[in-house]
């Protein structure tokens, strides 16, 4: 503070100022960012302190240090296993969602009007169908009145009904098809308002300077144009893509068959909710709030790129 | 909105563009067709199971659509409803007053502080946008346990505010009414400033009518994701627990309720489906300016 001198000191009375002058804007933060915080913010922070502590419920909690990081990359035989079946899953289900999304985005751009509308509430009803997404555990279901064996049973494809759910290696493409089902939501919405907010006199101008065909126009035009759409839509979609354990429990059982299904959310609530170890599902809870963030911020820096 | 310039109209095609080949028109369409069986087939399925009769969930092979299609399985949820230990319409008023509270809440916090952060360059208005951007990063699954320390020490455990407070503190409504008011014209608040309009009265007088189709996008979003709250890890006395929770509870009886359980997914589904039909431009114009700049 000492070396600061005086140019800090009248940077702080200027800061000063303003708050003085804008304080009525804290007041109309304040009720928002209060909630925020202690629901949102802070409950990263206790985490993260809980996850350095052995935390039963019934006993306080009591700090062990680093010993569940330990436990987790060590001692756990079926965390690798959910790290392992997260970053499958979520490489296939974000890459493959965004792509739908965008690709469907995109193509309805250029529809007229009443088409997009049906069109788009097609896409979205999954995301917002509540309990519906359990059809497909009937679609797949494991006997010969399943839609899906008694389809490929009666063309021969396989002599026996396949048991979708129970078996290893079909376990985790099931829970991809079904994530992606319920992917194309938000995200497209996000998309396609920003492919109609793209001034389409640029269009005009592009076809006048040569290009040549749809996929030129798409990313000379189009995609730097809506970049900053792109980067919401894939921040939707990443965080969807983590949002409920409950599509894994519900379909797979739990735990599914060899732990074929089982990702980092499910293993988190395994531990927070049924085995009641709470310090240890704090620092799944944070290596997975590590995991998230990072993709995402891969992702946003790589698309800055793309818009520049 | 469509300028008026784009006239030849194909189906496919709505731009005067000289850049389209028919092939490639073709392969688009085909695509799109795709995915859409594949985002409605699971859909039809549902509502076609819900309309089976019991005999005919062991048709082999089995058929998409009810042969004889019969409400049955509504019939059967709905006597079942009258069983329930605590009167079914109790459910239905917990989602419902659980949902519009929620919603409510979060639409006046969140569009007061959204002015500010859209526009008012107060110092810490950086701080503040940023933060609420990371937070969309990453889901509030990984804050449950915290949140459950934070709410019995607040001694809400068993209450309506275990889950309305929580719920006016989500981000992605501010963030989406942030972005939409950054469109309103600066000039326009300087007027009203300068007319003598505080802070609170240019918020109030110009900022709320201008951002509608914010507020209606954030209704809405908040609306479905509120609607299928499943409220049973922090409330325990039957009284209080939602709709989800109950419909669940009344399904979870094995292979016979198969239909009435895609009756029940079918039923919720109609009042969200409902309320994004009639708003879907008003949507679509708001997350038009919800992109990602800095």
């Amino acid at each position: 503070m000492k070396t600061a001198g005086f140019g800090h000191q009248s940077r702080l009375r200027y800061v000063g100022k303003r708050m003085v002058k804008y304080r009525s804007a804290y007041f109309m933060i304040a009720p928002f960012m209060l909630l925020f915080f202690v629901f949102t913010v802070a409950p990263v922070i206790i985490s993260f302190a809980l996850s350095l502590t052995k935390y039963s419920v019934l006993q306080d909690p009591v700090f062990v240090g680093l010993q569940n990081y330990r436990n987790l990359f060590v001692n756990d035989e079926i965390f690798p296993l959910a790290v392992k079946n997260t970053i499958i899953f979520a490489l296939i289900t974000g890459v493959g969602g965004f792509g739908l999304s965008f690709f469907v985005a995109w193509a309805i751009n250029d529809m007229n009007r009443y088409l997009r509308a049906i069109l788009t509430f097609l896409f979205y009803v999954p995301t917002i169908s509540g309990t519906v997404y359990t059809i497909w555990g009937v679609i797949f279901s494991g006997d010969i009145h399943g839609y899906a064996n008694s389809f490929l049973m009666q063309l021969r494809l396989i002599s026996e009904p396949i048991q979708w759910f129970t078996t290893d290696t079909w376990i985790l493409p099931m829970l991809i098809i079904v994530q992606l089902w319920m992917s194309m939501g938000v995200g497209v919405l996000s998309l396609r308002a920003g492919m109609s907010s793209v001034d389409p006199q640029l269009y005009e101008a592009g076809a006048i300077d040569g290009v040549r065909n749809r996929m030129q126009e798409l990313w000379y035009i189009t995609v730097p144009q809506m970049a900053p759409h792109m980067m919401t839509a894939v921040v939707l979609q990443v965080t969807g893509m983590f949002a409920n354990a409950n599509v894994s429990i519900a379909l797979a059982g739990f735990p599914s068959t060899n732990y074929a299904g089982h990702l980092i959310m499910t293993h988190l609530l395994d531990y927070s909710a049924y085995r009641v170890e709470r310090g240890y599902a704090s620092a799944i809870a944070v290596i997975m709030f590590i995991f998230m963030m990072t993709i995402n911020l891969v992702i946003l820096r790589a698309l800055r790129k793309v818009g520049e | 909105m469509e300028p008026k310039l784009r006239t030849k109209r194909s189906i496919l095609s709505l731009r005067s563009v000289r850049n389209r080949r028919k092939s490639g028109d073709v392969l688009v369409a085909i695509i799109l067709i795709s995915i859409a069986f594949f985002s409605a087939i699971p859909l039809v399925m549902s509502i076609g199971m819900s309309l089976k009769p019991i005999n005919e969930l062991f048709y082999f092979p089995p058929r998409i659509l009810p042969q004889e299609p019969t409400l049955d399985n509504f019939v059967l949820l709905f006597k079942r409803m009258k069983t329930t230990y605590v009167p079914f319409s109790r459910y239905a008023f917990n989602t419902i007053f659980l949902t519009l509270a929620t919603t409510g809440g979060h639409l006046f916090v969140a569009s007061m502080a959204a002015y500010p952060l859209a526009k008012i360059p107060f110092p810490g208005q950086k701080f503040f946008n940023s933060v609420v951007l990371y937070s969309l990063m990453f889901v509030s699954t990984v804050n449950d346990i915290a949140n459950y320390l934070t709410i019995s020490w607040l001694g809400w455990l068993d209450t309506y505010w275990a889950v309305i407070i929580p719920g006016m503190g989500t981000s992605l409504g501010l963030f989406i009414m942030t972005n939409y008011m950054r469109t309103i014209p600066d000039s326009l608040l300087e007027a009203a400033e300068i007319d003598g309009c505080s802070y609170f009265g240019t918020y109030r007088r110009i900022v709320m009518p201008m951002a509608r189709p914010a507020y209606l996008t954030v209704f809405i979003l908040m609306f479905q994701q509120m609607w299928g709250q499943n409220n049973s890890a922090y409330v325990f006395s039957e009284e209080l627990k939602t709709l989800p929770y109950a419909l669940t509870q009344i399904t979870s009886g094995g292979i016979v309720l198969m239909g009435a359980a895609q009756a029940v997914g079918v039923l919720m589904l109609i009042v969200p489906a409902t309320v994004f039909i009639f708003n879907q431009t008003q949507i679509v114009e708001t997350m038009a300016t919800s992109g990602i700049k800095e």
